[in-house]
């Protein structure tokens, strides 16, 4: 192992770890390719978050009379040259075909008062960030099959998207620790039995164990426990394969004297796996989770895009391209692709950030470099 | 060798019982079943639903249904599909066969790509070639299947490239001759092999890229160009030997990945596999369908496994099993 690693933990408690930190952190910012997506990654927390602010309309609010409607031109300038940017209404002529009626212009209001919608789950408020008057409207993406503003509900499809990876590899981390844990430190039948279970679950194809799973979920549940057995389906396939590394390096540590010497001193087995064992995968844990997020973010979407996961009215961008399925449909309307984009970036940010945390948590690789 | 793959074989055996009773567990889970799904066509008479019943052994309780199918299966019959009415075999095994030459097509063009670009991105490391493949790289990597397929079919159908957007073959097919079949096979095969590639192609070129590196850097590497060999011989014969060992590890991995990959795939570009099967064997809670689908996956992961542990031990001398 590295040098790091092999100083006494005792020798100056608390400093040390300190001073680890701090390395890591510098070594993360040499990286600029992962500062710049860990700060995609945060604005893009900070918008789902306050979609409810940021969105323009609310994400099932639908206008019938305006499906499908391409992303509303926003005007600079008029006669007079530059101006506030405003916009034309439409009126439908044909089969999600839309003409604009120049007759008057109606200019985009910040704070504007439109739909109630509760702000951050606190109070109830009207107030978006920007909005236009009826009859006009603001579709910044265009609208979907039932007339929802694209936007809005991209932003709000988000905040499933963004959370189910992040809460669902907080569980599979659980789960992986406490089994890979107890299989490391206790060995014998059972370390036995736990391997064998998690042999089985990763000889299923994952993509078939998810899709089985999924089917078990009933059609008539709120959205929230949907939310949350979604998230307890991803970790069920997920722990196995972070409980057998786990495993693997609490058996290295197993018979280190360290922990000879707290079990000689007569430390419970709870403490001493929780203070002595389990801190030498912290690093590998951290990387793990952060490479790990994307994959959950895409196994998500996919679901919700077959129809098992987030259902309708609620928003995922999974579930979003479901109406892009259709080839003819997304030729004539192609903004229906959007979500699938905000997929792309979400995941690659993660991705860059997952890479630059893995070099500099790895003094391995900086040390040749 | 012989004993090791053996062994493995009956290794095999257990793992894949303990397989099949979870996934009996799952699916008896799921709420309902297909013939509720039947019992509200009103065309459908309650004796029918009932003779079903007893046809297919569900009226018996859930262990008992669990090791009647168990001995079936160790006949070689895995039961009958409720939605197409044949047996699971006949359904099963087209839908493998195309799976297969999917994964197939897939991992010529990721193998066959992601090598040569991993060893030329380890060679000319940090150039503007080596830049553009890793940043390729991390967008293939983040790009879902799906999302990836339905860009290239909007793509083909925006820009009106002549190639198919679904299915497997042309309407024609049955008249064609027999080039002109694999023609047609090849040309729906196009789109669905590309997104299956790329996603691995992107993992793949970053591990070979970064073993050809470790290799590139290692003792023997500045052996051998101290004793003035060519560079080519020094690159191919010598780092490349030892770069490609982890890469075959991967292989098995890939194997998982390529079935899961391919499930979304193949919806998309609607190509009659394994996954687009297993997932209206879900959706209509088709028990058997489903079973079989979730059993032949594995049985296709475990064998991809001990094939690359076999590679593995073929193409690296210091690897022995007994």
């Amino acid at each position: 192992m590295d040098k790091i690693n092999q100083k006494p933990r005792n020798l100056k408690p608390g400093n040390k770890d300190y001073e680890f930190w701090q390395d890591t952190w510098k070594r993360m910012r040499r990286h600029k390719m992962a500062v710049i997506g860990g700060t995609i990654i945060i604005i893009l927390y900070l918008i789902v978050i306050f979609a409810g602010f940021l969105a323009p309309y609310n994400p099932y609010k639908g206008f019938k009379k305006h499906f499908f409607h391409p992303p509303t031109k926003i005007h600079f300038t008029d006669e007079d040259g530059l101006s506030w940017p405003y916009v034309y209404r439409t009126e439908s002529v044909d089969w999600a075909d839309y003409e604009i009626i120049r007759d008057k212009k109606y200019p985009i209001k910040l704070f504007h008062r439109g739909q109630e919608y509760e702000f951050l789950g606190l109070f109830d408020t009207n107030i978006h960030l920007i909005g236009v008057d009826e009859p006009a409207h603001l579709f910044l993406l265009g609208s979907d099959n039932y007339g929802r503003d694209l936007f809005t509900r991209i932003l709000f499809g988000g905040r499933v998207s963004m959370f189910i990876g992040f809460v669902a590899i907080f569980i599979t981390t659980i789960i992986g620790l406490i089994v890979g844990g107890i299989a490391g430190y206790y060995g014998g039948w059972v370390d036995n039995i736990l391997m064998r279970f998690a042999e089985v679950i990763m000889s299923i194809p994952s993509f078939y164990l998810l899709l089985a799973l999924a089917a078990v979920l009933p059609i008539d549940i709120s959205s929230t426990l949907r939310f949350f057995l979604i998230i307890s389906i991803l970790s069920f396939r997920g722990w196995a394969g972070m409980a057998r590394v786990i495993r693997g390096m609490v058996l290295s540590v197993r018979n280190e004297d360290y922990v000879l010497a707290a079990e000689a001193i007569g430390a419970r087995d709870p403490r001493i796996i929780q203070k002595h064992v389990l801190p030498v995968t912290t690093t590998y844990v951290i990387v793990r989770a952060t490479v790990s997020i994307p994959g959950y973010i895409i196994m998500e979407s996919g679901l919700s895009f077959l129809g098992l996961g987030i259902q309708e009215p609620n928003a995922s961008w999974g579930n979003m391209l479901t109406a892009a399925q259709n080839v003819t449909k997304i030729t004539r309307f192609p903004w229906l692709l959007i979500p699938g984009f905000m997929i792309f970036f979400a995941v690659l940010s993660y991705n860059l950030l997952g890479d630059g945390l893995r070099d500099a948590l790895d003094p391995k690789v900086t040390d040749s470099k | 060798m012989r004993t090791y793959i053996l062994r493995r074989f009956l290794q095999a055996i257990p793992l894949l019982l303990a397989i099949s009773l979870l996934s009996f567990f799952i699916m008896q889970l799921s709420p309902g079943s297909y013939l509720d799904t039947m019992r509200l066509n009103p065309d459908v008479s309650e004796e029918l639903i009932e003779t079903m019943k007893r046809q297919y052994g569900l009226d018996k309780s859930v262990p008992e249904q669990y090791f009647h199918w168990l001995w079936q299966i160790l006949h070689g019959n895995l039961g009958e599909s409720f939605t197409y009415q044949v047996p699971v075999t006949h359904v099963i095994k087209t839908r493998v066969v195309n799976t297969m030459i999917l994964s197939f097509a897939a991992m010529v063009i990721a193998w066959g790509l992601s090598i040569p670009i991993g060893i030329y991105s380890a060679t000319h490391k940090y150039t503007m070639g080596d830049n553009i493949f890793t940043s390729l790289a991390f967008v293939g990597l983040s790009i879902p299947n799906f999302f990836f397929a339905l860009l290239l079919l909007f793509l083909i159908v925006k820009f009106n490239v002549p190639l198919p957007i679904n299915g497997m073959t042309s309407i024609m097919y049955d008249f064609m001759s027999p080039i002109g079949k694999f023609i047609d096979i090849l040309k729906h095969l196009l789109v669905p092999a590309i997104v299956l590639g790329t996603a691995s192609m992107a993992t793949l070129t970053r591990i070979m890229r970064g073993q050809m590196i470790e290799a590139m850097r290692s003792d023997y590497i500045r052996t051998a160009r101290a004793k003035g060999l060519k560079n080519n011989k020094v690159v191919y014969k010598h780092a490349f030997r030892n770069a490609i060992n982890p890469m075959i590890t991967i292989f098995g991995f890939q194997i998982s990945m390529l079935l899961s990959g391919a499930a979304l795939t193949e919806t998309v570009t609607g190509w009659p596999g394994l996954g687009k099967m297993m997932l209206t064997a879900v959706r209509s809670k088709d028990l058997y369908l489903a079973m079989a689908g979730l059993m032949i996956g594995s049985v296709l992961l475990i064998i991809g496994n001990l094939i690359a542990d076999i590679l593995l031990a073929v193409s690296d001398p210091r690897i022995r099993y007994s």
